[in-house]
């Protein structure tokens, strides 16, 4: 499937929604640097990889795409929910990237320049979320998206438009 | 109190520019990658590794192992349920929360600790 840019998508975003973002990912940092500080690294460590923004990504694209069915006259509820769905999907596979970012970061700042290792890291996350996506193509379950059940590995059969 | 704010401010910034990548590409399963960015983590350890030292950001991205297989899990779970399911997207995603924390803390307190 073609990986489109849709800059208009950030229009239909509220301020207030950037806002919680903004919040919960400052909150989670500085949450993740007072554990450290009282606990330890290795616990604090662990709130790296914390979904904290999670909850307010999956509701917003739940609620963007409710919107634009409820639009056309349509119940947008469950088509909301396959939305959020389909991203939580694409979350997973860019978590086990994550673990690939975690372990050349350990492996490699000690001896190495934090600015390469972390900048090169970042690099291989990509890459490996790319890489997966292309072997699981989770989007098969998109809203709207027609292709053949046979292309899907990982989701169930394709959501037919209405 | 200085330095938390600074990592507030730091860890905002990187949250956000992540999730305004997520907003602007099509289709969801793609922009759903960067519900998974190492934001907090690049903004934690670039932090850290000023403040505490390259060791002690290791030992951080050690952990880190634990608690991205339990992201992996979670946001499984999260999918599953949403496709499943008649629950809202919130309702999943906080009450799922909980497979990360027993994940995380389990993986790390067994094998990593």
């Amino acid at each position: 499937m073609r990986i489109e840019i849709d800059p208009s998508a950030l229009g239909k975003t509220r301020w207030y929604e950037f806002a919680v973002r903004f919040l919960f990912g400052g909150l989670i940092t500085a949450v993740a640097g007072i554990i450290a500080k009282k606990f330890g690294p290795g616990v604090g460590g662990l709130f790296l990889a914390f979904p904290a923004t999670f909850p307010a990504s999956a509701t917003l694209i739940e609620k963007h795409e409710k919107q634009k069915k409820e639009r056309a006259g349509l119940h947008g509820s469950a088509r909301g929910r396959k939305a959020a769905s389909v991203d939580a999907a694409g979350a997973a596979i860019g978590s086990l990237a994550l673990v690939a970012f975690a372990l050349l970061v350990k492996r490699f700042l000690p001896a190495h320049s934090a600015w390469l290792v972390l900048t090169g890291s970042t690099g291989i996350w990509l890459a490996v979320s790319l890489s997966a996506r292309a072997r699981w193509p989770v989007g098969c379950a998109a809203p709207g998206n027609l292709q053949p059940a046979s292309h899907c590995t990982s989701l169930p059969a394709p959501v037919p438009l209405p | 109190m200085k330095v938390i704010l600074i990592r507030f401010l730091i860890g905002g910034v990187a949250v956000s520019l992540f999730a305004i990548l997520g907003d602007v590409f099509k289709p969801k399963s793609f922009a759903g990658l960067f519900g998974a960015a190492p934001s907090v983590a690049l903004a934690t350890l670039g932090l850290t590794v000023a403040n505490d030292g390259k060791h002690y950001a290791a030992t951080e991205a050690n952990s880190m192992v634990a608690a991205a297989v339990a992201f992996f899990a979670y946001s499984s779970c999260v999918s599953w349920t949403l496709m499943h399911g008649k629950v809202s997207a919130l309702w999943v995603t906080i009450f799922s929360l909980p497979v990360w924390v027993l994940l995380a803390f389990g993986i790390w307190y067994a094998w990593i600790r």
